[in-house]
């Protein structure tokens, strides 16, 4: 992990290459990251590449239901040689939950952006493969937000089918 | 035309494409009049895919051109479910997530909740988990070799890896109660101390296993067939493999020593004196005998790890996390008024955000971790090895015949409970 001290220093040479793509950085439990706004997403992975940071190890989806802006994105880099880890968040709003998509230049974005598609209905601008991965095609909804309700999925057994009409379609 | 142009430079050029199958004339596949592409299901149901896999694949008679992997049929939501348990009441759901890697699913996640915590460990719960993970790992390998030897055709190695598996079992039935899904990990340690002969079994496992591995190598290594099926087929280069985000030892195979228990030691492991087997050419060979050797590796910890077993507790002390012994209950009010609370609420955990890499038999295995300050964790995500490392199938299994096909995504070690969680 870059200290808090290389940490700032990274973020300080982000906002000398465009001035509004770093907002916060966070420095917790010795794990560096930086809050970046949303369109600067693939320049800000771009420059920590050029950094060393080679390697996108993960993607996660968050929502920090009920604050706004809910969605979050975060993005884990690491850098096998220096053995070190930074990570990237943004978040957006649930009403434009757009992000542009960084799998043309991370391969490895690719299912891990879908699966965020798929559970929190991020909207990866330019994936070019963006669909559901888990659930169903057909499915409704967006389960990992947190305002999704648990349970409640109707199981189709041959004493209920005529209850659930129209199921064979 | 002896030589299929797979249209990418051959790993092997000396070698060249299946040079062993010179005879097979496949003439009319390269003149493109006769091109003909079919596209089948393959699986879900098929034994070969280790799963309920699903993977739609392009053919040109018995190549593969063109492979997309369907996933979700064993989707169960664990994330969703976990977020409706106390914390230390997850650790059994997210055990079922990578059924053969439990207890590498129980360290990511209770090591992310511990980070956030700012918890400390004591020495001997962590070289006890070392030595259950290290088990695991071996028992994880045999399975894969196992079904893996099988899609092969060589039934027996199936009877000898699981012969030795239940070995394993049988450990983990002694120590924890259970065979599979133990939650014998919990936040701040272990559940329980080993029990009385428990050494003594491992120490006999640890003195056969070696020997076992290379009766293994010996049964496939001077196999004229595993030779021919499995060297040179479904090789890709160590950069594609990076650039899909793919790591364990289907990166190793390829050359590149990248173990998070050497860089990024967690949970002692940096006590311990064990190498990191790499392949050359990351062929389907090199996958298979890369992880026969982390077998010997893992073997070399565990008894490392037996000899060096420290005294002293094997769960924090720390009575806001961990339950009281059961013998304080009947005279400490305080332990009562803790157990209660931790039975009926759980403790309660800082708000942040961590994530918690770890190494698993199939590669890095991370836990984010989102606190909002309550009993229950806000997100949990499995960054799962097998999820990522599927991707890789499309580069892996281009241009090979539907049989090698079946040999390379044997080698993937795909398990399903971890790519759909």
């Amino acid at each position: 992990m870059p200290d808090a001290t290389g940490l700032e220093l990274i973020a300080q040479d982000l906002r000398d290459a465009e001035a509004d793509s770093v907002l916060d950085t966070v420095y917790f439990r010795e794990q560096a990251a930086l809050l970046v706004a949303p369109a600067a997403v693939p320049a800000v992975l771009e420059h920590l590449r050029g950094r060393g940071y080679g390697f996108l190890a993960s993607v996660h989806g968050v929502d920090y239901f009920p604050e706004e802006p809910r969605l979050g994105v975060h993005y884990e880099l690491l850098d096998m040689h220096e053995v070190d880890r930074i990570s990237v968040r943004t978040r957006v709003p649930l009403a434009d939950p757009h992000v542009p998509s960084v799998t043309l230049a991370w391969p490895t974005a690719d299912h891990q952006e879908r699966e965020v598609f798929d559970m929190f209905g991020v909207i990866f601008d330019g994936h070019p493969d963006l669909r559901r991965i888990l659930m169903p095609e057909d499915y409704e909804g967006f389960p990992q937000r947190r305002d999704f309700p648990m349970g409640g999925e109707p199981v189709l057994f041959t004493h209920n089918e005529t209850q659930t009409p129209a199921w064979w379609e | 035309m002896s030589e299929v142009d797979t249209g990418r430079e051959s790993l092997t050029p000396e070698i060249g494409y299946r040079e062993m199958e010179e005879s097979y004339d496949v003439s009319h596949i390269a003149h493109p009049e006769n091109d003909e592409l079919l596209t089948i299901n393959f699986g879900p149901h098929h034994p070969a895919t280790h799963g309920v896999l699903r993977l739609l694949a392009t053919l040109e008679g018995e190549f593969v051109r063109d492979i997309k992997p369907i996933i979700g049929y064993v989707h169960t939501g664990i994330e969703k479910t976990a977020e409706d348990k106390a914390y230390w009441k997850a650790i059994p759901v997210m055990e079922r997530m990578d059924y053969l890697a439990y207890y590498f699913n129980a360290m990511a996640y209770c090591g992310a909740v511990e980070t956030i915590l700012d918890l400390e460990v004591p020495p001997r719960a962590q070289y006890l988990r070392v030595i259950h993970m290290e088990l695991n790992r071996i028992m994880s390998h045999l399975v894969w070799l196992g079904t893996t030897a099988l899609d092969l055709g060589a039934i027996s190695m199936f009877w000898y890896c699981f012969r030795d598996r239940e070995q394993i079992l049988d450990l983990f039935e002694m120590s924890s109660g259970q065979r599979m899904h133990t939650r014998y990990f919990q936040v701040g340690g272990v559940f329980e101390d080993i029990p009385v002969g428990w050494e003594e079994k491992v120490r006999k496992f640890v003195a056969i296993m070696p020997d076992r591995v290379d009766q293994f190598l010996a049964l496939l290594m001077k196999n004229e067939i595993a030779l021919q099926r499995l060297r040179n087929v479904g090789g890709v280069d160590e950069q594609t493999l990076l650039d899909l985000g793919v790591t364990g030892p289907l990166l190793r195979a390829t050359g590149n020593p990248w173990d998070l228990r050497k860089a990024e030691p967690y949970c002692s492991y940096e006590d311990f004196e064990f190498r990191i087997p790499v392949g050359t050419t990351g062929d389907n060979w090199d996958r298979m005998v890369v992880r026969m050797m982390e077998m010997k590796e893992s073997v070399r910890i565990i008894d490392q790890a037996m000899q060096g077993l420290p005294e002293g507790p094997y769960i924090t002390d720390n009575r806001k996390y961990a339950l009281p012994p059961r013998h304080e209950l009947a005279t400490s009010m305080e332990a009562l008024i803790h157990h209660f609370k931790l039975v009926t609420e759980g403790f309660r955990v800082p708000p942040g955000e961590v994530y918690y890499p770890i190494e698993s038999p199939r590669g890095e295995m991370g836990v984010f971790l989102r606190a909002d300050g309550s009993s229950k964790p806000a997100r949990v995500h499995m960054r799962d090895p097998s999820f990522v490392n599927l991707q890789a199938m499309r580069p892996m299994s281009k241009d090979l015949y539907i049989a090698d096909f079946i040999a390379t995504l044997g080698m993937l070690d795909p398990v399903l409970g971890g790519i759909d969680r």
